[in-house]
């Protein structure tokens, strides 16, 4: 189900002198199946994008349509919208609620008036799939660790079994285990689900080592979207608004103009490896090229 | 001179049912003792839930030790006299801008504190001004804070513990809700304290690229105190490091990867630029032994 955007514009507080342009001509196709990373500093309209793709927000101009349906026509059905195009907030877990944990990811499906069978047969999917195993079904989501407590946010919207998963800032606060066990989960996922990801981040390092092609806002505008190595060898732009590559893309670099024939492109920590290996080798053909 | 002295400090708390009955305890910090002198940059590390916050929290008398002593500036933090005056020598920074901003506009917001000591209006005035100019954040006096980014909040929040003239300068993740940009504001308004003014820093975080200037580094594990040393030392530790659900920076990731192939690299090199000299230096050997 794929989602197209042309030329759609949210302003606040139009024909005020308070106006903000939010989000300025945007124009995207999202088909099925990607994982996507959307970048940018903080009011660069990353938020704001992802929150007119479940219809929380509706756009001053242009049109959105998904699976060929534009949402904001008459008579469409927002309610299927949002249980298609599912959104975990930041910080999630200050949504949780419910007395325990099964209790909380059961109450989406419920709202989509769900048999009782149902109702818990896909929460115990969700609670499985983010590797929460059934000990933790009637503890209490407080007394959890933020990580755990994140992981039943994203259960709680899973339940509702999402074409489309978009995920504010999932490792927000998180420490650098947490990090990569939620990173590494949303990859998991994607790859047995063929669900379509949205993953908006401030770190180009975990964007870098996971999706396949990201998005970089600015003032409300598309400035980048193409595949991450595309992306990051436009790493002085990125910088002059606030961004920057992964830190391997510059140790590269600056190895590079010290005449070790390495790769520039590189943007995984495993690829800057490889790189740096191969040039410091006497022998290789690479080595015999570029010394 | 040591500012804080913290000898075999325990804390525990008890865990309770709905009924609120005593289900079990808890210790968050088990037997520390640690040592801070005047003007250093400490950092604390630690994966969520291992103690550090509530570590920080005894330095100001937030909390008090269950068992042990805390000592700031000579007075020990169980002595309920001194708790305004360890708090006026030991200030704390938390991790949400959004929960410790109360004015209206942000010099009001930063002279709450100096205002609530009893410090006479015109000083108070003076202090707004010094503290606002040594964040960066003299520019925005008149602006409201809810229009601030959450590094300028931070900023903002830095100048407020600081007009009360502090000795010590305690940071909760302040950075974790931010984007690089404001963590690079917040890492540099707190590095510059402590060069320029002297004052000692304790600085909590999950960023391993914040912690590359501290001069010790503390790293919680369950309560404890699992390793500590200069960055070097620590991040020297890579395996140990990933053990206790840290990072290491990047940079000294890639050296470790190839340490590992057989690059005869040294150990805990944290900047690009030592990673690059390192590797001349490899390159200038392979080359003098007629290798390449």
């Amino acid at each position: 189900m794929p989602i197209t955007l042309e030329h759609v514009s949210l302003i606040y507080d139009q024909d005020t002198p308070h106006s903000i342009t939010a989000l300025d001509d945007v124009s995207l196709e999202i088909p099925d199946g990607q994982f996507i990373g959307i970048i940018g500093h903080t009011g660069s309209g990353k938020s704001t994008l992802v929150q007119h793709l479940n219809g929380l927000i509706k756009c001053t101009s242009g049109t959105i349509c998904f699976n060929g349906q534009n949402v904001d026509e008459k008579g469409f059905d927002k309610k299927m919208l949002r249980s298609k195009v599912g959104l975990v907030f930041q910080y999630p877990e200050h949504q949780l609620f419910e007395i325990d944990v099964f209790s909380d990811v059961c109450f989406g499906p419920k709202n989509l008036g769900l048999p009782q069978e149902e109702i818990e047969a896909r929460a115990k999917e969700a609670l499985q799939s983010v590797g929460l195993s059934e000990e933790f079904y009637k503890q209490s989501p407080f007394e959890l660790s933020g990580g755990q407590k994140r992981r039943v946010a994203i259960a709680g919207v899973l339940a509702m079994k999402p074409q489309i998963l978009i995920l504010d800032e999932p490792t927000a606060g998180l420490d650098p285990q947490g990090r990569t066990e939620i990173l590494e989960l949303i990859k998991e996922m994607q790859i047995k689900t063929g669900m379509t990801i949205l993953l908006v981040s401030h770190s180009m390092d975990d964007v870098a080592e996971y999706v396949d092609r990201i998005i970089v806002m600015n003032h409300g505008k598309v400035m980048f979207d193409d595949a991450p190595k595309a992306v990051f060898q436009h790493h002085e732009e990125l910088e002059q608004i606030g961004l920057s590559a992964p830190q391997v893309t510059y140790i590269c670099h600056r190895l590079k103009e010290q005449g070790l024939d390495v790769d520039t492109d590189v943007t995984t920590l495993s690829e800057a490896v490889d790189s740096i290996y191969h040039a410091l080798q006497p022998g290789t053909p690479r080595a015999e090229n570029g010394l | 001179m040591e500012i804080i002295r913290a000898k075999d400090v325990t804390y525990e708390y008890s865990k309770r049912d709905e009924e609120g009955n005593e289900i079990g305890v808890n210790t968050a910090v088990n037997q520390v003792s640690l040592e801070v002198r005047q003007g250093d940059f400490i950092a604390i590390l630690g994966h969520n839930g291992s103690g550090k916050s509530t570590l920080a929290k005894h330095i100001n008398a937030i909390l008090t030790p269950t068992e042990g002593t805390v000592v700031v500036d000579g007075m020990d933090t169980r002595d309920e006299e001194k708790v305004w005056q360890i708090r006026q020598t030991a200030g704390m920074v938390f991790q949400n801008p959004d929960n410790q901003i109360i004015g209206q506009i942000v010099e009001e917001d930063v002279g709450f504190g100096p205002e609530n000591m009893g410090v006479p209006t015109k000083e108070i005035w003076e202090r707004v001004e010094e503290s606002l100019k040594a964040v960066g954040m003299y520019g925005y006096r008149l602006h409201s804070p809810n229009k601030l980014s959450g590094g300028q909040k931070q900023r903002v929040s830095i100048a407020g513990v600081l007009a009360m003239h502090p000795k010590c300068i305690i940071l909760d993740e302040p950075t974790a809700m931010l984007d690089p940009n404001g963590r690079k504001e917040v890492i540099r308004a707190a590095r510059a304290l402590n060069d320029v003014e002297g004052i000692t820093i304790i600085l909590i975080t999950h960023y391993m690229e914040e912690i590359i200037h501290a001069d010790r580094v503390f790293v919680m594990d369950q309560g404890k105190i699992a390793m500590q040393g200069t960055p070097k030392e620590v991040f020297s530790r890579v395996e140990e490091l990933q053990r206790l659900r840290l990072d290491v920076p990047q940079v000294t990731l890639v050296a470790y990867e190839l340490q590992k192939r057989g690059i005869p690299l040294p150990d805990g090199i944290l900047t690009v630029d030592e990673l690059a000299e390192a590797l001349a230096a490899v390159r200038a050997k392979n080359l003098e032994s007629g290798k390449v």
